[in-house]
This record gives structure tokens, sequence and C-alpha cells, in this order.
């Protein structure tokens, strides 16, 4: 019997994966955006409005991760982005060789964006790399401003916040400073927009950080 | 769910490892899992032993789960309380500025491989 030491993180097959997908899309220019919320916050939604707003502008295609249906790729086509459904297979999360494999299957045309719809879960999504070149994670008024207490994770490794559905704020107790100050306290370098995709409100601001995280990453 | 596509990623891990340095069969992992790492080791063990039957290299190894404690720093009052006893609030000065030091990892801590 031989004992070897290998204080390795559990996941480390997973993170070499990603960082060897993360180093092949920039070098293609691809920026990967790994989009993480609850089920119900959103995501489509938003991805509808921004993809409208901005696919003049730049070639995206969007990886929608579901354990069944396709009903989200459907909406994303309708509006004129290319679409594929990656099926987890009743796993809660994507992992870099799932990425890797839905990738594929958007073909060989270039794309400036591809968004990876993750699956609507706060927990695991956040445990595994992507391979995404930014994570982006979306809190709906609904939902509460508690949320960083009960998801410290996400928030941990999320790039940028987008606080949704603002429009219906009046109807809910929702403190977006405390929300603000409890995400900040997790991760001070988190980007935050507030928007709703009804009113338009703070879609600006949102796209305009987008595309100038699309332009970086090509440099 | 969420065991099971950890389990994956370790039985990968485990079988780079093993093809690294050429060992055919591992006997024992160990792991260290943080309390409040979010695994539940029983369902994890269960995993495991349903997973390994399915890989020659990894069929005999038997898991081991070392518990590390969680503990949790107070930026008011500068002291370090258990994280499971007494949650996001310092027992010590009540003050909720507080952080996880410790207490979510999973690690692989080591293997045994016969000669």
């Amino acid at each position: 019997m031989k004992i070897i030491e290998l204080k390795e993180t559990i996941t480390a097959s997973n993170d070499r994966d990603a960082a060897v997908l993360r180093a092949e899309l920039k070098e293609k220019g691809t920026l990967l955006v790994n989009l993480m919320a609850s089920p119900g916050a959103g995501k489509t939604t938003l991805l509808e409005r921004t993809i409208r707003d901005l696919k003049d502008e730049m070639n995206i295609a969007v990886m929608e991760a579901d354990v069944d249906s396709d009903v989200d790729a459907v909406r994303i086509e309708k509006i004129g982005a290319k679409a594929v459904q990656a099926h987890t297979d009743g796993m809660c999360h994507m992992d870099a060789g799932m990425t890797r494999r839905a990738l594929e299957g958007l073909g060989d045309e270039p794309f400036d964006l591809v968004v990876l719809e993750n699956v609507g879960n706060l927990i695991c999504p956040a445990e595994f790399d992507t391979g995404a070149g930014k994570c982006v994670m979306l809190l709906s008024v609904p939902e509460g401003d508690d949320k960083p207490l009960k998801y410290p994770l996400m928030f941990s490794v999320s790039d940028v916040l987008i606080i949704t559905k603002t429009d219906v704020a009046p109807y809910f107790d929702f403190d977006f400073d405390a929300c603000i100050a409890r995400a900040k306290k997790l991760n001070p370098n988190i980007t935050i927009f507030k928007v709703s995709a009804k009113t338009g409100e703070g879609f600006e601001e949102w796209e305009a950080w987008l595309k100038s995280a699309v332009k970086n990453w090509k440099n | 769910m969420h065991e099971m596509g950890i389990i994956l990623h370790l039985a990968k891990t485990l079988e780079e490892t093993a093809e690294q340095e050429q060992i055919k069969k591992i006997t024992r992992v160990t792991l260290e899992v943080g309390e409040v790492s979010g695994i539940l080791t029983d369902y994890f063990t269960d995993c495991w032993n349903y997973f390994r039957r399915k890989h020659p290299v990894l069929e005999s190894a038997e898991l081991d789960l070392q518990t590390l404690p969680a503990v949790t720093f107070c930026g008011n009052c500068e002291k370090t309380y258990p994280t499971v006893q007494y949650g996001r609030t310092c027992p010590y000065c009540g003050s909720g500025e507080t952080w996880l030091l410790k207490g979510n990892e999973c690690i692989i801590k080591e293997i045994e491989v016969e000669d």
C-alpha cells in the first residue's frame, strides 16, 4: 500500500477543462457569459430584450440549459438569434464539459457573444466553472433583498448582479440599498444594475457594460 | 443530483491522477469535507458506491470522509466562533458583520493505492 497526497479540490478536473475552454474562446474572440438565477427571475426575458437591442451590432448566440423541454430556445430563436438547447439530463447545473458540447452544437459560425442560460438554481451553478469569461446573475424584486444572505457563493462568484423586475418594486418591500450593501459585502468588485424588461429601465447601462465586455474580450 | 455531479468530477480527477501516476487500483480516497459545504455525506457515499463499480481503477476504493469544522470571523469584535452553532450572528457581540473563514471546502486529501 502507498499513500499519495493530492490536496486538490474535488472539482479539479472541471476547473482544468474550464480553463482550457476559456483560453480557446479568448483566442476566437468569443465572450461566453454564464447567466445564472433562480427559476423565474427573468433570464429569458432579459435576453430577449438585450438581443433585440444589440443584434445589429454583434453576432449573438444563446445556449439554453434546462433539465427538460426547449421552450426557452424557441423564444430566443423567434427574436432572431441562434439558440441551442442543452439538456442536463436531470443534473442541476452545467459544467465545462457540457458547455463545450453545447458550444459545438452552435457550429463554426464566429460569435462575438455566446450566453449560457444556466439551469434556474442559485446553488450548484455557482460551484462549477463553465469556462465563461464573465458570470452574470439575476435577482428579481419578488425574490426579496435577503438572497445574498442565503446564497452567498453565487454573489461571490458573479461579476455582475442585475436586479430585475424593478417595475413591481412598489408592491414588494424590497430594500435596494440593503440588497446592494449585502452583495457588495460578499463581493466588493461586483457591478450592479437595476432593470425592468417591461419599462426598459436600466437597459442602456447594462447593454453598455455588455458591449464594452465583448470589446475588451477581443483585445 | 448535486452529489452525483460532484462524484462525476471526483471520479474524473482520480482517473486522471491514476493515469499520470500509472496506478492500477485505488483502495481508499480520503476527502476533507467542510461542515457547511452543502454535501450530504450519506447520500454522497451512496452515490460513490454506485458509481465506483463502473470504473475498474476505482471499484475497490472506499470513501473516507473527514469533516472539517466551519469557523466564522466577526469583523466587529474580531473573535472567531463555530458557524454551525451560531450562524451569522456573533455570539460575543451580536454583530452581523461576520465572514466564514473555513468550512465550505471539499478537498481530496489523499488516496491509498496498491503497489
